[in-house]
């Protein structure tokens, strides 16, 4: 285990414990809501990781960084932040997917762009988001994040 | 009730649809896999080292992300949103996105109680923005597989691009708002 994993799960049984002594019934309903939810989420874990290991494992380093790596300059990074705005993935998800992507030579830009993108941009939910909160709202959030993730990339791009 | 059963349903039939995508991916694989059994190793390997990495924390996400669901209720969200005001609201927004659960469009009713309940739309904006990639189990998951640098630097960055945004929205739809209404005197 990595001291990554080890942080994580000491921080989850940490505020395990604070939610048992605060109250006992609702960190029971707690624990059943997490169960449900390991069980729901882990085919599509299940297949996104297959899916990465073909990735990797059949489009060789250099057609990956072609498309989205260093050389591939703002149009690669164009077409990541199209993908991450039309692609409807759980973002739990997105992290493995995108450090694979990095690992099989990606930009550091590609990736943050896909993964904000992906998280913060949903083109699929886009008529919900107009009828809940207006037209204009709801253009203004989605047409200034795409902005905001092509610039938070080149910015990461450029520091990491 | 109705609903509880609807949603149910709605799950099961997601659910299903998951098992589907597995299956064919695990058909796809099999297939890939005997035509080029050169790559097999590759594959198992790779596929094995992202799941024990997965694994390993998908519990404490997954408890984490149910601790927050029972004890940070949507009526929380709507009461402190609500009535918050100034830059104190955008921030409040951040933190109160950050810490509920569930993907984005479960998050668009709260923001519409939100807004007519006359909460400030920086604060609606900088909540939907820090529900959508800020929320805690999620950077869990970033930090295990992108590394601490990576995480913190897209977290920073994020929450100084989101305020921006928040701020600048709100200016737009007020000065439009009242660009509309001297149009209509």
């Amino acid at each position: 285990m990595n001291t990554t994993a080890i942080f994580i799960n000491i921080f989850a049984f940490g505020c395990l414990i604070l939610a048992l002594i605060k109250d006992k019934t609702k960190t029971k309903q707690a624990l059943s809501v997490a169960l449900k939810s390991f069980f729901h989420i882990l085919p599509t874990v299940l297949s996104v990781i297959i899916f990465i290991a073909l990735l990797l494992g059949f489009v060789p380093q250099t057609q990956i960084s072609k498309v989205v790596g260093e050389q591939a300059g703002f149009g690669g990074v164009f077409i990541v932040a199209l993908l991450g705005s039309f692609l409807h993935i759980p973002s739990l998800i997105s992290f493995p997917l995108a450090a694979s992507l990095l690992k099989g030579g990606a930009s550091v830009t590609s990736v943050a762009v896909f993964i904000t993108t992906l998280t913060m941009i949903g083109v699929v939910t886009l008529p919900l988001e107009i009828k809940e909160l207006g037209k204009k709202m709801a253009l203004l959030r989605n047409g200034i994040s795409f902005v905001i993730a092509i610039t938070i990339g080149i910015i990461m791009g450029m520091i990491l | 009730m109705k609903d509880y059963v609807k949603e149910k349903e709605a799950q099961r039939k997601s659910m299903k649809q998951d098992a589907i995508i597995l299956g064919a991916t695990l058909i796809i694989t099999i297939i890939l896999v005997s035509i080029y059994p050169g790559k097999r190793g590759a594959v198992i390997t790779t596929s094995w080292n992202f799941f024990v990495e997965m694994i390993m924390i998908l519990p404490a996400v997954m408890v984490l992300m149910g601790l927050f669901s029972v004890f940070v209720p949507k009526e929380m969200v709507v009461k402190y949103l609500g009535k918050a005001a100034g830059i104190k609201a955008v921030f409040l927004g951040i933190l109160m996105g950050s810490l509920p659960t569930g993907p984005l469009y479960v998050a668009f009713p709260i923001a519409s109680a939100l807004l007519k309940k006359g909460a400030k739309i920086s604060c609606i904006i900088a909540f939907l923005s820090a529900w959508a990639c800020i929320k805690i189990p999620q950077e869990m998951v970033e930090l295990q597989f992108l590394g601490p640098k990576f995480m913190a630097a897209r977290l920073i960055l994020t929450i100084i691009f989101v305020v921006i945004m928040g701020i600048s929205i709100e200016r737009l739809i007020e000065w439009s708002d009242k660009k509309q209404t001297n149009h209509r005197r």
